[in-house]
């Protein structure tokens, strides 16, 4: 038993890396764990066990009068509909750049292949096309969107629209780099073949390329749409519109009933959306 | 089982004529209208003002804006602030992704119907009414736990961590651990309730008991899943550190709040680039571990 057991867990050969890796693991816990000022004793002490019970018993019963879930229902629809014009917008912003962004429909592959044989030139500009497409992506993708929606709100003022931009143009970022990727994962023979039948470029994209992905990025989306009905819920707290802003109001008055009947109400919508997008993905 | 899902082999799609053409036009007509409908009514309910974001006037001031970002503020001074919130933030993400990992390993195998009441594990023990519900009901408590650790949003943990125990790096790390368990509670739980059944009837067969099960036919199979799981949710969480402070729990975040409330834009970009590094660094990172451990 103890020798198999030995070579189910290989504790055998132990590497420098090993050593190394150990070392520094442990080094960046103490390091971390003192920068991060964690003290879990916070909890037992008087004022932090006040602290603990105030809310906990401040949460129940939830606030369930029909006085404030009808003054909730506004922005609960508001987050749905910005999550959803969030995602709109991103899909505007991912679709052509993701185009723009693939590298075997913009500068390699059977595509580009005959054309940009011998002309460095085109094939130049084409990449620099490709890298400036890829490099707009990543930046949108880079600033989390709770800064783009603070930045927003700051250009064109509070209320769910600069969370419609914000949710666009993070989403954007990031449904650009998963199209292209899709983009690129196609099966390249049905290309070929409408290639060898003398389909042109645009031929090739709808009939070839296009059917190949479609069915990944319909599934996608909505994935990311999922994604952004929750983050839409939050981005209020930075003042962009929807329940955050709810919960952050009822959060600075202390109303914590308020706050479990919101997070209640979260729940089910979030549950309510993956239930719908899960139909939707099954229809195709 | 670590590769994203999201990219499907494309062998085996099917005709877009297959896929639609067996449904009526009409119903295709209505699911259209419904969408259409969907999205006028949110257009006018988030009040987006598309007109005037693609006016001359907007356009313009977004061109302001963006000259006001350049150029950088490099100064000795913000260069200091900067990467001191970025190894705060580091920190932030390393302490709160450990704690998660604490928090799940501790609930999970409750969570798993194979490890807790049911399956070859079981098989042999006679179907007692009581004592199968004893087993049943931890599996459901623990089920239930991570589903409420789960759903409420991390920004909204900070919140509620802010108030019990004040501002600071502190509430970003419970924020990120208690909702990260949740997650990973929930991914590890997938991969132990899919594990291999084939070793554990071997060992069940040499006759082992379910401790030894769990150690020497369970634990290996799941283990690289659970660093890559884990490596995965380091890596959304040093994004999610990066904001945290937004609502007061430290790290870039504050430091980004401080400077767009205070219409610092040269400073706002100099934290922009930390969080692009700092990101990029730990992506990196955590590939590098991944590719190393497993």
């Amino acid at each position: 038993m103890n020798q198999q057991a030995q070579l189910l867990t290989r504790p055998s050969h132990r590497s420098f890396f090993s050593y190394l890796f150990t070392a520094l693991f442990l080094l960046t816990l103490v390091d971390s764990w003192q920068r991060t000022g964690i003290d879990l004793r916070v909890f037992f002490e008087a004022k932090g066990r006040d602290a603990l019970w105030k809310f906990l018993t401040g949460m129940f019963p939830p606030d369930l009068s029909w006085n404030f879930l009808s003054l909730m229902l506004r922005p609960t629809l508001e987050t749905i509909q910005i999550s959803f014009w969030g995602t709109v917008i991103a899909v505007m912003i991912g679709f052509p750049l993701g185009l723009l962004g693939t590298n075997t429909l913009i500068v390699r592959g059977i595509l580009n292949e005959a054309e940009l044989q011998g002309a460095p030139v085109r094939r130049g500009l084409r990449y620099l096309v490709y890298v400036l497409a890829r490099g707009i992506l990543s930046l949108f993708r880079c600033i989390p969107e709770f800064v783009w929606a603070f930045m927003f709100v700051r250009a064109v003022g509070l209320g769910p629209f600069p969370g419609v931009l914000a949710i666009g143009v993070a989403y954007g970022g990031m449904l650009g780099k998963v199209y292209s990727e899709i983009f690129e994962g196609v099966n390249y023979r049905p290309l070929e073949a409408l290639q060898s039948i003398g389909a042109n470029k645009l031929q090739i994209f709808f009939y070839g390329w296009f059917p190949q992905a479609l069915p990944n990025f319909v599934s996608y989306t909505l994935y990311r749409w999922e994604c952004a009905v929750r983050a839409s819920a939050i981005l209020g707290l930075v003042g962009a519109g929807g329940l955050g802003q709810q919960i952050e109001i009822s959060m600075r008055m202390f109303n914590f009933n308020e706050v479990l009947t919101i997070l209640i109400i979260l729940f089910l919508m979030v549950a309510g959306v993956d239930y719908l997008s899960a139909k939707v993905r099954a229809l195709l | 089982m670590n590769e994203t899902p999201v990219i499907k082999t494309c062998d085996t799609i099917p005709l877009a004529k297959e896929r639609f053409g067996a449904r009526s036009t009409f119903k295709n007509w209505l699911i259209l209208a419904f969408f259409v409908g969907f999205l006028t009514w949110s257009y006018r309910g988030a009040g987006i003002h598309l007109s005037q974001l693609f006016s001359l006037d907007s356009f313009e001031q977004i061109l302001i804006y963006i000259n006001k970002l350049f150029p950088p503020d490099f100064s000795a001074v913000v260069i200091q602030e900067a990467l001191k919130g970025a190894i705060e933030t580091f920190a932030i993400s390393f302490m709160g992704t450990l704690m998660a990992v604490v928090i799940a390993l501790s609930i999970v195998f409750f969570a798993s119907r194979n490890l807790i009441y049911s399956g070859l594990l079981y098989e042999m023990e006679p179907q007692q009414g009581w004592k199968r519900a004893a087993r049943i009901l931890p599996y459901l408590v623990a089920k239930s736990l991570l589903n409420i650790l789960r759903t409420i949003p991390e920004m909204v943990w900070a919140l509620i961590f802010v108030f019990l125990v004040g501002l600071g790096p502190f509430p970003g790390v419970l924020a990120l651990g208690v909702h990260t368990g949740g997650v990973l509670g929930k991914l590890f739980g997938e991969v132990l309730e899919n594990v291999d059944n084939q070793p554990i009837e071997s060992l069940q067969a040499t006759g082992a008991n379910r401790l030894q099960i769990l150690f020497y036919g369970i634990v290996p199979q799941v283990l690289p899943h659970f660093i890559s799981y884990t490596l995965y949710r380091w890596e959304v969480n040093i994004r999610v550190a990066a904001v945290l402070g937004l609502v007061g729990a430290g790290g870039l975040g504050q430091r980004i709040h401080i400077a767009i409330s205070l219409f610092l834009e040269n400073q706002l970009l100099t934290l922009i680039i930390a969080i692009y590094l700092l990101v990029t660094l730990v992506d990196y990172l955590s590939a590098y571990l991944r590719r190393k451990v497993i």
